[in-house]
């Protein structure tokens, strides 16, 4: 109840919910005492459609016990359990703590399907078609959103499923990017590179690195200026997976392609994330994350269940 | 206030026979003892039992193949009644189901009352079968009012023990069968018998069959009368021209005893006797001579013992029997009576119903049983080094037969476009799967916005056949 400054409307609740169940109570008790009039023939007198007459039939005795009943039991709940104002209730219940029990008990639960997998090597976890299975739920739930279902991605979103990697394949630095994240960082440079025409020059550079369709003289008056860009893509412009330098003399544009694409990019610069698992996942989780994701572009491919 | 008006005197208004009458609002019910009855109408009250009952604890034995007929398997989703396999994704057939039996119940009773009450209901066919228990241990009524106003004796409570016993007994099988058409029931029958079932299927074994065991042995009429909502809407369903179990006034009254020997001209009284059997067997512990009451569950029950009485005394049956409160006032024969029935409401009613169970009879019978769902990525749409515009979409593949299907992918849109990815699927019996499918056309050949596409999914033989429509989206 931090939603109130003060306790007055914490207790303003609390009052008119007892008030309420003992106001019921009281007129349960008092109908109980009164008799009800009614005709020789026992009926109200009330007629309806012609011939349609009330009886003054009384209701059931098991039905006021009902209605106790409802009474008894409401108030264990406001006993037991918050409704009461800011009262939290005697079993000090929440829904975030019942959350937070159920999640460890399905992992207790989950506990002995993932061990068998922990103690594997990722490349071997990635040849079970059971781990293959969780491993695929997994990316569909958590990885899906931005990578696509078929794990290829989308600009801004890296393929997973090719040889290409911003911060390295192997099994340990797929773990390391799920687990802790990764932050892509190309910063502006427009003020090192120069004017826009050597930036258009540099553009036309980088576009002949991978073969891709350029204009060379632009590109020779562009090479100079790469300098400024090999400190982390390298003299030859094949990437720095260390800090996360894409490889430009390959034909993966994870940003765009085109002379437009890279100008922009030099221009502005671009910090791209790829945020951390490691606290929405368990370890367990990770491992078998891991091996599916390494077993994408690494054709080992375990049978499909 | 003028002086005329103040010597006015006020002079209460009276009815002749009113003497009021007063009760406290809420009372203990008096507990009813129905008298057993023998008649056509008990006998089709037992038809129904048995129909019912046969079904109901029958059903979940029969196998089906491999498997068992009926199964609602809610763990896994899947619905096997006797050769189909449904996916809650087959819902609406529910629902078809659902405003089926509703019209029907709405038909009935506008043709003859509440024949669902007397017949068919559960709460009713419950109760008999547990008053025929009672009956067997502590006999007929007068046997049993007896037994309960008598002091506790050894031979009380040997007969109410032994009651309870075959009460308890019967309610149990009760709850097992319930949980049986949710849990396969051979398994299900093992488990009970080492007491290894789960927890949630001893909760609903125990809780159904102590329903079953209030509701049959001790709430009886009072479900009907102020618990089920059923009860109160048929009501509404009834009209002036509807059969109903009905005391015929002109014929019973003036009522009174006679001597046997008095024929009915000589005594000057109506063909009623004045026996109060027809009070005596009422499960609900009414006077029908009082006219119809919302009490009433049509059970006809006063008719046959009525009956009986009338062919005691040698006058006509049918003192109290199935007629319409029209038929009574005009005094109406029996063919004027039935050629009622093709009143306006009961023929919407019945050509509404029979409609609707010909289009879910169709719908059943052309039903495809496979079920595919497109979800698109929502991620942008990609292209690729090759010059391609790419979507991503995720199709549930959903086989509703028991065979193993190999299924091929085809998609239908603008020209050149084409999947990327794997087309050929293997889907095994009554199983789902997942999978992502890549689309592709050409980089351009597009223009901007969202276009209809259309997947075809067929198996080798091409028996099964579905088509289902997405969108391609090529972005600004």
């Amino acid at each position: 109840m931090s939603d109130f400054t003060g306790s007055f409307w914490s207790s303003y609740v609390a009052i008119i919910s007892l008030v309420g169940i003992l106001a019921c109570l009281v007129l349960l008790w008092v109908t109980a005492r009164k008799k009800s009039v009614g005709n020789a023939d026992n009926t109200t007198g009330h007629v309806w459609d012609e011939d349609l007459r009330e009886m003054n039939n009384p209701l059931p005795l098991w039905w006021v016990g009902l209605f106790v009943i409802t009474v008894i039991f409401g108030l264990s709940y406001l006993f037991l359990y918050p409704g009461l104002g800011a009262y939290t209730g005697s079993k000090a219940w929440s829904s975030k703590a019942e959350y937070d029990t159920e999640i460890l008990k399905a992992n207790a639960a989950l506990q002995p399907l993932y061990a068998r997998f922990e103690a594997m090597a990722v490349q071997d976890v990635a040849k079970d078609p059971q781990a293959h299975a969780i491993g695929e739920r997994l990316f569909m739930n958590h990885c899906a959103q931005c990578h696509g279902s078929d794990a290829q991605g989308s600009k801004g979103y890296p393929n997973l499923t090719d040889s290409d990697w911003l911060h390295g394949g192997t099994p340990e630095k797929i773990k390391e990017s799920i687990s802790l994240g990764r932050v892509g960082n190309m910063p502006p440079m427009a003020a090192v590179v120069g004017t826009s025409d050597d930036m258009r020059n540099l553009a036309h550079y980088v576009l002949s690195l991978s073969g891709s369709p350029h204009d060379s003289l632009k590109a020779g008056f562009g090479k100079p200026h790469f300098g400024a860009c090999a400190a982390c893509h390298g003299v030859d412009g094949k990437g720095m997976m260390a800090v996360g330098a894409p490889n430009l003399s390959d034909k993966v544009w994870l940003h765009g392609w085109g002379e437009e694409a890279i100008v922009a990019m030099v221009h502005k610069g671009k910090q791209n994330i790829m945020p951390a698992q490691q606290d929405r996942l368990s370890a367990s989780q990770i491992h078998v994350l891991t091996s599916y994701v390494w077993s994408l572009s690494n054709h080992t491919h375990a049978a499909t269940p | 206030m003028s002086p005329q008006n103040s010597d006015r005197k006020v002079i209460p208004i009276h009815t002749a026979d009113e003497s009021p009458s007063s009760a406290f609002l809420y009372a203990a019910t008096p507990k009813i003892y129905p008298r057993t009855v023998q008649g056509v109408f008990a006998y089709w009250r037992w038809v129904g039992v048995f129909i019912t009952q046969l079904v109901f604890y029958g059903l979940p034995w029969l196998e089906w193949g491999q498997r068992q007929a009926v199964l609602f398997d809610l763990g896994a989703r899947r619905f096997y009644v006797l050769g189909l396999v449904l996916y809650p994704q087959d819902f609406i057939y529910l629902t078809g189901l659902l405003v089926v039996s509703a019209l029907s119940l709405f038909l009935f009773t506008a043709v003859a009352g509440r024949l669902w009450c007397g017949y068919a209901c559960p709460q009713t066919v419950y109760s008999e079968i547990f008053m025929y228990i009672e009956r067997q241990i502590e006999g007929d009524r007068s046997a049993r009012m007896k037994l309960d106003a008598g002091a506790y004796s050894l031979e009380k409570i040997v007969k109410k023990t032994y009651k309870h016993i075959v009460w308890l007994g019967f309610s149990i099988w009760t709850g097992f069968t319930f949980v049986g058409y949710f849990t396969p029931i051979h398994e299900l029958g093992m488990a009970f018998l080492q007491t290894r079932m789960g927890s949630w299927e001893v909760f609903w074994v125990f809780f159904y069959g102590f329903a079953t065991y209030g509701n049959a042995g001790f709430m009886r009429e009072q479900v009907c009368k102020f618990m089920c909502p059923y009860a109160r809407f048929q009501s509404a369903m009834f009209d002036h021209d509807t059969l109903i179990v009905t005391y015929d006034q002109q014929r019973g009254e003036p009522r009174g005893h006679r001597p046997h020997s008095v024929s009915l001209a000589e005594s000057g009284l109506g063909a009623c006797i004045d026996c109060n059997l027809c009070v005596q067997v009422c499960p609900t512990g009414i006077d029908i001579r009082q006219g119809l009451q919302y009490e009433c569950i049509g059970c006809g029950a006063c008719a046959d013992v009525c009956n009986g009485v009338m062919d005691k005394m040698g006058y006509a049956r049918g003192l109290v029997r199935y007629t319409t409160q029209n038929a009574l006032r005009h005094g109406w024969s029996t063919t004027t009576l039935l050629k009622r029935f093709f009143r306006p409401r009961v023929v919407v009613y019945t050509s509404i119903l029979w409609t609707l169970i010909l289009v879910l009879g169709f719908s059943l019978m052309l039903r495809t049983p496979m079920r595919v769902d497109v979800v698109k990525d929502r991620g942008m749409p990609r292209i690729t080094q090759n010059g391609n515009l790419e979507n991503v979409y995720r199709l549930q593949l959903m086989n509703a037969t028991e065979e193993l299907q190999q299924l091929h992918l085809q998609v239908r849109g603008p020209e050149g476009m084409n999947i990327e990815s794997e087309a050929n699927f293997e889907l095994g019996p009554a199983l789902s799967r997942w999978v992502a499918v890549r689309v592709s056309v050409p980089y351009g050949s597009l223009s901007e916005g969202s276009h209809k596409i259309w997947f075809d999914i067929e198996n080798e033989t091409q028996t099964l056949r579905v088509t289902e429509a997405s969108v391609f989206l090529v972005p600004r």
